[in-house]
């Protein structure tokens, strides 16, 4: 119908973004200036019946563009980014948090913090209670800043400790800087979200002044509240700070029990892995094998040689006790059909034994007690042992040979 | 009075103005007593041309403003245009003469001047561009709101939603204002017996004009120099004396925020021929430029197609009749002929012509281009020379044609997401939010400065000079890139004397022909159901004269259809070939 043909301003500018948006795609900043220029005029018109207005269009569309045109310059880049506060002021405190962010980007500390401070200063009428939300993250990211501040000063305190000066004011400073960064960090982890910096920044706090109770509970919150996210971090938080304060073994394991769940390849696996093989109890020996297995299936895993002395020690401890052989069938069942072309295969054979021979003999290992002593890894990797006369290629060939039944009980 | 008077002595209808003022007759020359008051085509007081009733304010206000009707603003508009024209080459009587007459008559015919106003119309609509607070609370006066929601406007100003937001917070019962008297008044009656004027009509007495004096120039390329700003249009009003303020419902009338499109103009065009009761036209005979003989010989030229073709199309021309003055010449009124779209027509003939020598059913176009090519290899330049320019290779054609065409058609995309629609002056329904537009205003400018030093060297150029040709195809380029001198004998033969196409078969774009008036086209086109070289040839004409390919389909169809009436009354169920 003669509608579609008829151009007017909407599909003109219609176009216009979609001409803008090919060039942000392909990094053309001229061409995509170019195209911005002309579509800009949108903001002498109203948009409020659609989705996302011309303004936010242009906030957002100019900011990029500024940010990575060679000839744009922060000052220039700031500017603009003045004017978009003035733009929309229901987006008044986002655009001023993503200004202080690229200024952070760009290394300007100072002048983000001055943002942040005039930011957390405004006042709108209901928007201030309508933009809680960003106002607490502002109230955070100073937070943070004032963080980085005590941070440094105790870093001069610590150096001036060393030489035996007593520099009072720094340490006021310092204890002015952590009041400020511990009331506006407290708050922001309170609601329910990622917060990783945050917390680790809080805690560091709390643990310097020996706060640790407090210290707990917040990790604890952090990892164990369902309102929060799941985010594994959380967990490492909480494990590392239960191993700075010394804790057993048992709140260490349960600390990662579910970090493995969440992310099988995490590489704090090994630890995991390592804490379990040692336990007393049967039942956790068991999610040990189970966790190295898991994480061995990963490619990034693969050319990890401790990860593979980790099974391999275990592997080895079980088919010395004869006990237990069971376990290892069950995590091979679903792994036989796959593990031998990922991880054993002839040509892994070769490059493992050129580039790591520690790597080629864990996981000779494996694959000797997996797959028996005719696999192509195992024959290969035993062969070039034996011929550069190393021992304990030697030793791992005969252990191999000996305990070859396994392999057949095994996958059997 | 209408000049459709008799003259005297010679009984034409042929009228023109002398210095004086007098009408005097074209064909003899014979002056009348009658005169014409001379109408200052410039800004026009009120106090002569209307009845004011009781209660308007005071003429001249404190902002420097004075009152001022809508009709004055459409005369200024067109006062504009038609200068445009003269620029671009047009005669000047157009302006003096034709335009200002066909003005005259429609304000008098519209009742809107030169007559005693009717005595129910009051105009009492307030311009309260200065105070808002006028509590005039008339039940009887329609709500903002209702008066928005009436008017059939082409383009919805989106800001319509802002500007009755943002007034709908003031009061309920402030008046509809406007800065013009009538600006209110304008929108909300249902005028269309009077045929109310609107921004795209303007366009339509243009064209009305230059149809009067048969201008070379069609009504695809009075559109394309509008859109290329030739002719002003998009923000005529920014011309308008200072003294004339626009705001609030004004804007609604003299803002357009789309380019016309053609079929608008067209059927407006007929509309106002026949309201204002005008005669027959001026004829269009053979030498005239619309004639479809002339008009194909251009096209043709454009398309970088043989010249050859040319007898082809003159031949079908005459054929179907399609060339007869009646037929042709336009009798406002007539309901029972078809108007005539004489560009569209003259596409439309030729691409009829390259279905009648190639087929186009994409195979047998190719075929021919083959065997073009081998005849073209055989013969040496010597051969070539005096047989009248090399074989026509459909294929090469349709390669240097299809990739001039996507280089133009990709320019036109770009440009039309580039294009500025505001202009300076600034848009404001209401003193309460010129501030706000203004500081908006301002914004936009400073962005434009920031980025467009960014663009790098690219500036937006000067307007190119409007020229009547969009395709440039030179004979004296070695590429061979042009084809106006190939010979169509490859293609050729003689039977009983006359030379006819090798090609015996003809495929109709549809057998029956929908009824127009009831789903508004002939036929319905859609892409997929055609060859692909069909749809080629439709594209590069809608490329020419910037309306959509079906437009010329319909034309098309009626031109088969006339052409093969005979066969096609006696019988034919099933979509099958033709033998011609």
């Amino acid at each position: 119908s003669s509608n579609e043909h008829k151009l007017n301003f909407k599909k003109s500018k219609e176009a216009c973004l979609s001409y803008i948006q090919d060039a942000l795609l392909q990094k053309q900043w001229k061409r995509a200036a170019e195209f911005l220029t002309c579509y800009v005029e949108s903001l002498e018109k109203d948009y409020s019946r659609e989705h996302i207005g011309p303004s936010e269009m242009i906030w957002r569309i100019g900011t990029e563009i500024l940010w990575h045109h060679s000839q744009s310059s922060m000052k220039e880049f700031n500017c603009f980014m003045e004017q978009m506060k003035t733009l929309g002021v229901k987006r008044y405190l986002k655009v001023c948090l993503e200004h202080v962010f690229h200024l952070l980007c760009n290394g300007q500390i100072d002048e983000a913090y001055q943002n942040l401070s005039l930011a957390e200063s405004w006042r709108f009428g209901e928007q201030t209670a309508i933009q809680d939300k960003e106002m607490k993250l502002i109230q955070a990211y100073r937070g943070l800043l004032d963080y980085c501040s005590w941070s440094k000063q105790k870093n001069i305190l610590l150096e001036h400790g060393e030489d035996g000066f007593a520099d009072l004011a720094v340490e006021q400073e310092m204890h002015g800087y952590f009041r400020k960064a511990a009331v506006n960090l407290k708050e922001i982890i309170k609601i329910p979200g990622v917060w990783d910096v945050f917390v680790k920044c809080y805690v560091d706090l709390l643990e310097f002044y020996g706060d640790h109770n407090e210290a707990r509970q917040v990790l604890n919150e952090y990892a164990y509240n369902s309102k929060f996210p799941a985010n594994p971090n959380a967990h490492v938080y909480l494990y590392q700070f239960l191993k700075r304060q010394g804790e057993s073994k048992k709140s260490l394991i349960s600390a990662l029990k579910i970090l493995h769940d969440i992310v099988p390849s995490h590489e704090l696996m090994i630890d995991f892995n390592t804490m379990l093989q040692k336990s007393k109890k049967r039942k956790k020996r068991r999610l040990g094998l189970e966790v190295i297995f898991a994480a061995l299936d990963y490619a990034g895993w693969k050319e990890n040689a401790k990860a593979w002395s980790c099974l391999a020690r275990q592997v080895k401890q079980i088919v010395i006790s004869e006990k237990h052989l069971d376990w290892i069938k069950q995590e091979w069942n679903s792994r036989k059909d796959w593990w031998p072309a990922f991880h054993f295969s002839r040509y892994l054979a070769k490059r493992n034994w050129q580039e790591n021979k520690s790597l080629s003999y864990e996981k000779a290992l494996v694959a000797g007690i997996l797959l028996g002593k005719d696999c192509k890894y195992f024959k290969y990797v035993s062969h070039q042992g034996c011929k550069a006369q190393l021992k304990r290629f030697r030793m791992l060939k005969k252990f191999v040979t000996r305990h070859n039944p396994v392999y057949l009980r095994i996958s059997g | 009075r209408d000049f459709n008077e008799r003259c005297a002595q010679c009984s034409e209808v042929n009228w023109g103005l002398t210095d004086g003022g007098r009408f005097y007759c074209r064909s003899c020359h014979n002056v009348t007593e009658r005169t014409r008051e001379v109408v200052n085509t410039d800004f026009i007081t009120n106090s002569r041309v209307q009845s004011i009733s009781k209660g308007l304010k005071k003429q001249e206000k404190t902002d420097g403003g004075c009152e001022w009707y809508i009709c004055e603003g459409f005369q200024l508009v067109l006062k504009k245009q038609v200068e445009a024209l003269e620029a671009l080459g047009v005669c000047p009587q157009m302006k003096d003469e034709i335009l200002c007459n066909f003005w005259r008559c429609y304000l008098q015919k519209s009742k809107q001047a030169y007559c005693k106003r009717p005595a129910g119309e009051t105009v009492k609509a307030l311009s309260v561009c200065e105070s808002s607070t006028d509590v005039d609370s008339d039940p009887e006066r329609p709500s903002l709101l209702h008066l928005l929601s009436l008017s059939e406007s082409e383009g919805d100003l989106q800001t319509d939603c802002s500007f009755a937001s943002s007034l709908s917070k003031v009061s309920e019962s402030t008046s509809v204002y406007s800065g013009s008297v009538d600006g209110s008044l304008y929108l909300m009656k249902n005028q269309k017996e009077k045929l109310r004027m609107t921004m795209p009509m303007t366009l339509s007495f243009c064209y009305m004009a230059l149809l009067w004096v048969r201008e070379p120039i069609t009504l695809s390329e009075l559109l394309r120099f509008v859109v290329e700003g030739h002719i002003p249009y998009l923000n005529v009003f920014q011309h308008f004396p200072e003294k004339m303020k626009l705001c609030g419902l004004d804007l609604k009338i003299f803002c357009v925020e789309s380019w016309p499109v053609y079929e608008e103009v067209f059927n407006k065009m007929h509309e106002l021929a026949a309201f204002l009761d005008l005669p027959r036209f001026p004829d269009i005979t053979e030498n005239c430029f619309l004639h479809p003989d002339m008009l194909c010989m251009k096209y043709l030229m454009e398309a970088n197609l043989p010249d050859e073709l040319h007898n082809w199309t003159c031949r079908v021309v005459k054929k179907i009749g399609i060339g007869e003055v009646d037929f042709l010449t336009l009798m406002p009124g007539n309901k029972s002929t078809r108007k005539v779209k004489y560009d569209v027509l003259a596409a439309a003939v030729i691409v009829v012509v390259l279905k009648l020598l190639f087929l186009l059913d994409d195979h047998y176009e190719w075929l021919l281009s083959e065997f073009a090519e081998e005849r073209n290899k055989n013969n040496t330049e010597v051969c070539m020379f005096y047989s009248g320019g090399p074989y026509f290779e459909f294929k090469k054609w349709y390669e240097v044609v299809k990739h001039s065409l996507d280089v133009e058609q990709k320019k036109l995309d770009e440009e039309r997401a580039k294009y500025l629609w505001r202009c300076e002056k600034p848009l404001f329904y209401s003193v309460k939010n010129k501030s706000k537009v203004l500081k908006r205003r301002q914004m936009v400018v400073n962005l434009q400065n920031q980025f467009g030093k960014l663009s790098g060297s690219v500036q937006r150029a000067e307007k190119p000079n409007p020229s009547s040709f969009q395709l440039r195809w030179s004979e004296e380029n070695t590429d061979g890139s042009c084809f106006h001198g190939h010979s169509l004998k490859g293609i050729l033969q003689e039977k009983y004397g006359l030379l006819t196409a090798m090609n015996p078969d003809y495929w109709l774009c549809t057998v029956k022909l929908c009824n127009e008036k009831l789903c508004g086209h002939l036929a319905h086109y859609r892409e997929v159901e055609f060859p692909q070289s069909y749809h080629f040839v439709l594209g590069l004409f809608s490329f020419l004269l910037r309306i959509q390919p079906s437009y010329i389909h319909d034309e098309v169809c009626m031109i088969e259809h006339k052409l093969f009436n005979k066969k096609l009354c006696k019988k034919l169920k099933y979509n099958t070939v033709l033998r011609k």
